[in-house]
């Protein structure tokens, strides 16, 4: 009787992205419920970001040290290395740091949320929430989304910190610069212009990597193997959504003049 | 939400809660379940006999809605649970205790926190003695007090399967959905929780729907009994009905 349909490509491609708006309207509609999961949001920052704390103040301080290395030579040629600072700032706080982070955070978050999903989704733990009357939705997806949304921000600003005192250590490390004079020059070309625009972009980024990971975990198919492919899915999807968040941002603050 | 079929009692005729008719449900091409009919009674142990992959989790699954069936309706407390609204489905669930075949724990929780999940979010409780002293008991009920503190993965298999009891009894629902509640367990506790699935009954008037291969549990919690086989119900009655019974298929469960 029922046979195997064969459906096309592209109706699965329409298929999955109406089931992610779905999936977003069920997200936000569960936001503003009045018993929000307070403790469980706070357990998730702490997991999600304050444990990926390390790696990226490792990474942080890393990028701006080695681009602080690798522009001196050139910009001793041209004689300019008073620019350093500021040139690492900017490029730091404005394109660098935000999406390195950011990748990093997929890698780190987005998987990790989508094999924990996938294995809960497996295991029957989120049908087991949903018949004894608890919201999984709200208790598993808002809280790592929102957790995302709140760390991957905070963890971006602290790798910025860190990159400019590993740019101030590349540049002591062949002559003598005052930490005064440093950071003097590092913040005077660094606006206002630029750290709005480069917040609000990592802001989304972490919107992008929760809900891909809560996505590709919370849907993930029977079977153990289905988590493995939940949480690589999702560390690709992220990491996809942030070279086009990146691509977009780019486009709008230029266009508004920032 | 309007109330248990009242009218329905006739003249010794049992009330129903649950009414399954004409169920069917494929996923892609592979047809699990054909045409199922079945009534469970208020205060009836249920219990459903079956081969491996014949569709009996599917079955249940459906009852509370965490499928979705292609044909036929399945109604609870005189509700259709496919034409329920979010909120409604949602105070029907609190009404229907299920037991997954797995016991589902939530693994990043310890067992006291697994039970008081429900407790906190369903029932609203905020007393932390009345939530312990709930805990305590429903523990001392399966046999498992010293587990209070362990993590999932601590317990044995057996070990997380009364927990996963516990903590759908700890709701006292008015119905129960048992899928395989002994699998796994020595003979000495599969007893015990078929004397609790006894208890629920006699203490909190509950209806159950047991699904199981173990005979002895069978034989201690069955009021009445399906046999299901190929996405169908083929044969029904009591345990000494369905022992003696001349099918072949029937019979081979009880030996
Ligand atoms: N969500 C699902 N998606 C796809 N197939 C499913 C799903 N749930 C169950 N099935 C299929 O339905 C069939 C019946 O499964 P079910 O779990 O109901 O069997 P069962 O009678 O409970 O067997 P067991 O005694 O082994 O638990 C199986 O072939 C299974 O692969
Ligand atoms: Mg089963």
């Amino acid at each position: 009787m029922a046979q195997e349909i064969y459906i096309p490509t592209y109706k699965k491609v329409f298929e999955e992205a109406g089931n992610q708006v779905l999936f977003m309207f069920r997200f936000f509609r569960n936001i503003f419920r009045f018993d929000f999961e307070w403790n469980e949001m706070i357990r998730q920052c702490y997991m999600i970001g304050y444990k990926s704390f390390p790696l990226v103040a490792i990474t942080g301080f890393i990028v701006g040290f080695v681009m602080t290395l690798q522009a001196e030579p050139t910009m001793k040629e041209f004689g300019a290395e008073s620019y350093i600072p500021r040139m690492v700032a900017v490029s730091l706080i404005r394109e660098i740091c935000p999406v390195i982070i950011a990748l990093i955070c997929a890698g780190k978050m987005a998987s990790g949320i989508g094999a924990e999903l996938g294995s809960m989704k497996v295991t029957e733990q989120v049908e087991a929430m949903e018949v004894s009357g608890g919201n999984p939705i709200q208790y598993l997806v808002v809280t790592r989304i929102l957790a995302c949304v709140f760390m991957v921000p905070l963890l971006t600003i602290a790798a910025e910190a860190l990159g400019l005192m590993g740019s101030y250590a590349g540049v002591n490390i062949t002559g003598h610069v005052s930490t005064t004079l440093f950071f003097n020059k590092a913040f005077t070309s660094v606006s206002f212009g630029d750290l709005i625009p480069s917040f609000v972009k990592t802001i989304f980024f972490g919107f992008a990597i929760g809900f891909v990971g809560c996505y590709k975990g919370y849907n993930s198919d029977r079977g153990t193997e289905s988590v493995g492919i939940a949480a690589n899915s999702a560390v690709v999807s992220a990491s996809l959504w942030i070279i086009v968040i990146d691509g977009i941002a780019v486009q709008l603050t230029n266009a508004l003049g920032y | 939400m309007s109330n248990t079929t009242k009218s329905k009692i006739k003249g010794g005729e049992q009330e129903a809660v649950i009414k399954i008719n004409g169920l069917a449900k494929s996923f892609g091409a592979n047809e699990v379940l054909k045409d199922i009919n079945l009534e469970l009674h208020k205060e009836e142990n249920l219990v459903i006999l079956g081969k491996s992959g014949t569709g009996k989790s599917v079955t249940i699954k459906c009852i509370v809605g965490l499928l979705t069936q292609d044909k036929g309706n399945v109604t609870v407390f005189d509700e259709e649970v496919d034409k329920l609204s979010e909120d409604d489905l949602k105070a029907l669930r609190i009404r229907i205790g299920f037991l997954f075949q797995s016991g589902a724990l939530y693994d990043s929780m310890t067992v006291r926190e697994n039970l008081e999940f429900p407790l906190r979010r369903v029932l609203k409780l905020k007393d932390k003695n009345d939530i312990d002293k709930r805990i305590e008991e429903i523990l001392e009920g399966v046999g498992l007090p010293d587990a209070i503190d362990k993590m999932p993965s601590e317990l044995s298999g057996g070990m997380r399967k009364r927990i996963g009891l516990a903590r759908t009894m700890i709701l006292k629902p008015e119905i129960m959905l048992y899928d395989e509640p002994t699998t796994g367990l020595d003979p000495i506790t599969s007893k015990e929780i078929s004397e609790l699935i006894q208890s629920m009954k006699k203490n909190y008037h509950v209806s159950s729907i047991i699904i199981t291969h173990d005979i002895a549990c069978a034989k201690i919690t069955a009021d009445r009994m399906l046999v299901m086989d190929s996405g169908k119900i083929i044969a029904e009655g009591s345990f000494d009905e369905l022992e003696n019974s001349k099918e072949k298929l029937v019979n081979s469960f009880f030996k």
